[in-house]
């Protein structure tokens, strides 16, 4: 803690949240660690730097959102939480990210996108059934059974609250389904892996605002079994789902707070006039 | 000013009505052209087909009867060592250059000698499978042909598999990897699936491009008058077969040809028309 704290002067209130009752442990995960310890992290596309000595701490079981005009480093940012950067050709990344007490950088990729789950600005299921989609991750991750297989399409597609629209139509192609229920079949997709953290990056940004409900209403279901960071262009929304609300400006972190601080009385000049429109 | 606007565009009605019919003459005076051929091969060429036609070897130099039997099964047999040949390499190039190269000299360099390929004339890969292959054995031989026939389709398979795995979307891609796929798996299992159907359409158009091919099997497959006994002794095609007996100086000859040829064009067209049906319904089951 105090070595977080120490790396980030302008963020004390940020990594000493008050996380409210206790959590109780499931999964055998230590329900203290928060699920992610980012330290000075620095994040370059070949030269130019895009983020610029983030630091944070990332609670479990909460939902944290990230806020901030394009181009602030809030999506670039999501995406060192599962290196998901990795796919860009002469990215690099420095500083340090612990997924609760592990280096980041040091686990198996494989590993970490199991344990770390993410779900994609527009909706993008596989070209397969609804099944299919939801079991592709569970069958490389390990072997599981048909019966086993079946029940965990059930159990996740539950969570993602799509199962009673398309129980009778497992075996259907994906492609065949709305906009917000092939968004939600993405995220049971990334559930059926059982993740400890769950990436959402703009997950509503192209659907209408009754999608856009059931998905909020879906995420904040979800944060009794695990970590929820979501990047959102709408300060309505982050305030809605969020406990937690960090604000981006040009690669910087500016404020990280309870949403309620950063909504109603931000400390910040720039995050108040973002918040209140007055640019961005 | 007013009458400036009427002028320009009255003078670009009048280019309207020049581009639209020359066009439209452009497309008549095409579709003119193709259906002739259509029309003069099926007047030539449909007294000679029946059931003999198909099933009979070639009779005795000249004489009346007989078949091209032998053409059409060396036809297949070498499309089929073609596809040996050329669809796993053209597919692989596709998938590298694709999927897995990105753009480095070495890629871009490869797509240029790909596209370069796919203009190179024929004769010349016959020529080629000529001095490597024809020479040192010293013989003509199915395997030759089907060998050269296998070098035509490769450009043309790596050019329709790249394109049609450019036209996957990335984000399937990444949806793959954030669930912890390993790059090959979601090459293997969402990519190439996800574009099967082109994969497959750009198969088939490749056959029918080496079926009709003639230049590198003369100097390949050669052509002969008997049932193919062997993989590594000359073989007969129905290009060749149309090639011999229209140069031929019987009139019977000159009406199987024509006949071959009618089914070489009918079965190009039957093999795209199931094509088209068989991926159409594909595309609407997924």
């Amino acid at each position: 803690m105090s070595l977080i704290m120490s790396a980030s002067p302008k963020l004390p209130q940020a990594s000493v949240p008050d996380m409210g009752p206790n959590l109780t442990s499931i999964d055998g995960r230590d329900p203290g660690k928060p699920a992610f310890s980012v330290s000075n992290l620095n994040f370059y596309y070949g030269t130019h730097q895009a983020l610029d000595e983030i630091s944070l701490m990332i609670e479990d079981r909460i939902v944290t959102a990230l806020i901030g005009p394009s181009g602030c480093g809030k999506s670039t940012f999501l995406r060192t939480l599962n290196r998901m950067y990795e796919v860009v050709p002469n990215t690099r990344a420095t500083g340090s990210i612990l997924l609760r007490s592990e280096d980041l950088f040091s686990i198996d990729l494989t590993q970490l996108r199991r344990r770390v789950g993410m779900a994609f600005q527009t909706a993008n299921p596989f070209p397969k059934s609804i099944f299919d989609n939801v079991t592709y991750g569970p069958k490389i991750q390990g072997d599981f059974s048909r019966a086993e297989l079946s029940d965990l399409v059930e159990e996740s597609l539950r969570r993602a609250a799509l199962w009673d629209e398309v129980k009778d139509k497992l075996h259907k192609s994906a492609l065949g389904l709305s906009g917000g229920q092939q968004q939600r079949l993405c995220i049971a997709r990334a559930l059926a892996l059982k993740p400890e953290v769950l990436l959402l990056d703009e997950p509503c940004s192209a659907l209408d605002p009754i999608s856009t409900a059931k998905i909020e209403e879906l995420i904040v279901g979800l944060k009794d079994t695990c970590a929820i960071v979501i990047v959102t262009h709408n300060m309505q929304q982050a305030a809605r789902v969020a406990d937690f609300t960090g604000f981006f400006l040009m690669g910087k972190l500016i404020e990280f707070d309870r949403s309620t601080v950063i909504f109603e009385k931000p400390k910040r000049k720039e995050t108040e006039d973002y918040i209140t429109g007055r640019f961005g | 000013m007013a009458s400036k606007l009427r002028t320009s565009s009255r003078s670009q009605k009048w280019r309207g009505v020049v581009g639209f019919t020359f066009t439209g003459v452009a497309t008549l005076i095409s579709l003119g052209a193709l259906f002739s051929i259509l029309a003069y091969l099926i007047i030539h060429g449909i007294g000679a087909i029946d059931w003999n036609f198909l099933t009979k070897e070639p009779a005795a130099v000249g004489e009346a009867g007989g078949g091209i039997a032998p053409s059409l099964l060396g036809t297949a047999i070498l499309v089929t060592i073609s596809m040996i040949f050329g669809v796993p390499l053209g597919v692989g190039v596709g998938i590298y250059l694709s999927e897995i190269a990105g753009e480095t000299h070495f890629s871009r360099v490869a797509r240029v000698s790909i596209n370069t390929f796919i203009g190179v004339p024929s004769i010349i890969v016959g020529v080629f499978v000529y001095f490597i292959l024809v020479k040192p054995t010293k013989t003509f031989s199915a395997v030759a042909g089907g060998l050269a026939l296998g070098i035509i389709m490769i450009p043309i398979m790596a050019r329709t598999t790249e394109d049609v795995l450019r036209l996957v979307p990335n984000s399937i891609r990444e949806a793959g990897l954030a669930l912890g796929a390993p790059r090959w798996h979601v090459m293997l299992h969402i990519v190439l699936p996800a574009a099967r159907a082109g994969v497959i359409t750009g198969g088939i158009l490749a056959v029918a491009r080496v079926a009709g091919e003639t230049a590198p099997l003369i100097l390949t497959a050669l052509g002969n008058e008997y049932y193919p006994t062997s993989l590594f002794k000359p073989i007969d095609e129905i290009t060749l077969r149309i090639l011999k007996y229209a140069r031929g100086p019987y009139d019977v000859w000159h009406q199987q040809a024509y006949g071959a040829a009618l089914i070489l064009v009918f079965g190009i067209a039957i093999g795209s028309l199931l094509l088209r049906l068989t991926t159409r319904t594909q595309s609407a089951a997924r």
